[in-house]
């Protein structure tokens, strides 16, 4: 600790710097400051070139499921704010709730296309396995936030799905804390627990693609052999080996 | 010293890199965005102006018993007598012996146990007369069933379930053949009177709270009967017609659910009384499958073997090859 005397003051305002520095260093913000500008350098979060073999259809469906959860999100918004029956009353009711049903099913259909396209190019190789897992975690975490929408539509669809599905989830012991046939805790778990869930699983999956980049292709098979050895490091932290 | 050598792994090829030495091309990635989300606006929009979206209306225990109020009585004595569907469920809702679905010694619900308490024939049959305080005759049935020894109370009810099993409907009336069941047939005739005048629909919602939003009762006993499943059928959303991922009227509903759902289709799981325990269980593995597959030896390789990578990047190949 550096004590101002005056006599020795810009020695000492000098010290107090350094010492300023390097409690700043330590700082929990400064570090994560650093931690995400070492991550995600602003050319490689919003790039504006990318390899010369992206040239594929199938890249388009990661982004088309990215806006058609936005369009999901959008529209159930929309519904949220007038309420659970003002679509069964209302013929603006009922189209935002067709527009709400449709983005719901393009996001499926974009999401599933780009989960097998995935799965062809081996997108987990290369230190991408974290991004593979998040992106299986958002398919599955959708999965539910779509059955709690089907579930809280209170209608008969709603009523026969319910009394269906919660024999297999009554079996597994979760019904204990997941009643399927309580519309209020299905809709909670529907419009703010799950879309949570699926908006930090997504959103971490996009970052994950954004710092890892896409995969390259495969070698081409006559140089595609076990016995090579890569010029690989160890793999970046938080990446298992 | 020198620094300790990092040991190089054997490249891998479902696992690892080269690093991309190659040509980069222009790409605009919030275009790309603003224009996908434009097209999706417009496919949407398309999707619902032609088809709309599903709403058939929720059925009530007003509309079942007035539609058919035989099920109706029928259901009801069951719940009455203990031997309906969700009165031997087991777990979460009650503690029937054995009911608990299990794979050898793994009984998930069985450990948990009972979370949603129902005892059906108090909170369907005797609780919602019990609110009919200006009815003697009810409350006097109530009061002789509830006073008598189970065997009298069985006998009654036994009485009943059989003299129902031939009864009528007549104008939207329930008329069950004279028997010995004693204060029975003033009960279930009260409870269907109840039921088709939209009583019981509030009295098993509200249980004694002004707000409820919890439909556990009344889907259960309107589950119960035969008049939802019926309506199911004709819409195609039985078990074995892909159940509940379909949806009422010919639309898509939950198409992502379809593996979930064939596993019901197929045995043993089709006629397995473990069923449901079954298929999850089934499902839970293949999820983590899915999730840990980059570490699954032979799965991980399948992309390689199958080479459709080829048709994805099949521009990379051609422009190696002529290279």
């Amino acid at each position: 600790m550096s004590i101002d005397t005056g006599d020795r003051a810009g020695t000492t305002t000098g010290t107090s710097a350094a010492h300023a520095g390097r409690a700043e260093s330590r700082q929990w913000t400064a570090r994560m400051r650093r931690a995400a500008e070492s991550a995600f350098p602003p050319d490689q979060l919003l790039p504006d070139r990318q390899p010369a073999y992206m040239a594929s259809w199938i890249y388009v469906f990661g982004v088309l499921t990215v806006v058609s959860l936005a369009w999901v999100i959008i529209t159930g918004c929309i519904l949220a704010i007038m309420g659970p029956s003002w679509w069964h009353v209302s013929s603006t009711g009922h189209f935002v709730n067709s527009l709400h049903l449709w983005s719901v099913e393009a996001f499926f259909f974009f999401m599933v296309i780009h989960l097998w396209g995935k799965f062809f190019m081996a997108a987990w190789r290369g230190n991408r396995r974290l991004t593979w897992a998040t992106g299986v975690i958002s398919f599955l975490v959708s999965v539910a936030a779509a059955f709690t929408g089907y579930v809280s539509q209170t209608n008969f669809d709603s009523q026969w799905i319910s009394t269906q599905a919660k024999d297999g989830i009554n079996s597994t012991g979760a019904g204990a804390v997941f009643n399927v046939l309580n519309f209020g805790q299905m809709l909670m778990w529907h419009i703010v627990l799950l879309p949570i869930g699926v908006a930090i699983i997504a959103g971490l999956h996009v970052l994950l693609v954004r710092r890892r980049g896409i995969v390259p292709p495969f070698a081409d098979t006559a140089h595609d052999t076990d016995g090579e050895v890569a010029p690989t490091v160890a793999p970046p932290a938080g990446e298992p080996a | 010293m020198s620094p300790p050598r990092r040991r190089a792994r054997r490249f891998n090829p479902d696992r690892d890199v080269r690093e991309w030495k190659g040509a980069y091309v222009p790409y605009d990635i919030l275009k790309e965005a603003f224009v996908a989300f434009l097209a999706v606006a417009v496919l949407i929009v398309l999707l619902a102006v032609v088809f709309s979206s599903p709403d058939d209306a929720a059925v009530t225990l007003k509309r079942w018993s007035l539609a058919n109020p035989v099920d109706f009585a029928q259901t009801a004595i069951t719940e009455l007598d203990g031997t309906s569907a969700t009165a031997s469920y087991g777990p979460p809702y009650n503690s029937t012996p054995d009911a608990a679905q299990h794979i050898g010694f793994f009984e998930p619900a069985q450990w948990f146990g009972v979370h949603q308490p129902i005892d059906t024939a108090h909170d369907f049959v005797i609780y919602p007369l019990s609110t009919l305080v200006n009815q003697p005759t009810v409350q006097a049935a109530l009061k002789l069933y509830e006073n008598a020894p189970s065997a009298q109370q069985n006998a009654w009810t036994t009485a009943y379930e059989k003299a129902v099993g031939n009864a009528t409907e007549v104008g939207g009336r329930l008329h069950v053949p004279a028997g010995r069941y004693g204060p029975v047939g003033v009960m279930i005739g009260t409870l269907t009177d109840m039921s088709q005048s939209g009583g019981l629909d509030g009295t098993l919602l509200s249980e004694g709270q002004f707000y409820n939003t919890n439909y556990t009762k009344p889907l259960l006993f309107i589950a119960d009967g035969t008049y939802l499943a019926d309506l199911a059928q004709a819409q195609n959303l039985q078990g074995p017609q892909w159940g509940m991922m379909n949806e009422a009227g010919n639309y898509p509903g939950q198409a992502w659910l379809w593996l979930y759902t064939m596993w019901y289709q197929v045995p043993p799981m089709k006629t397995s009384t473990n069923a449901d325990l079954e298929v999850w269980s089934i499902m839970m593995v293949l999820s983590l499958g899915l999730i840990f597959l980059p570490f699954i030896p032979i799965l991980r390789s399948i992309p390689r073997w199958t080479r459709v990578y080829r048709l994805i990047w099949r521009r990379h190949y051609r422009e190696l090859a002529g290279a």
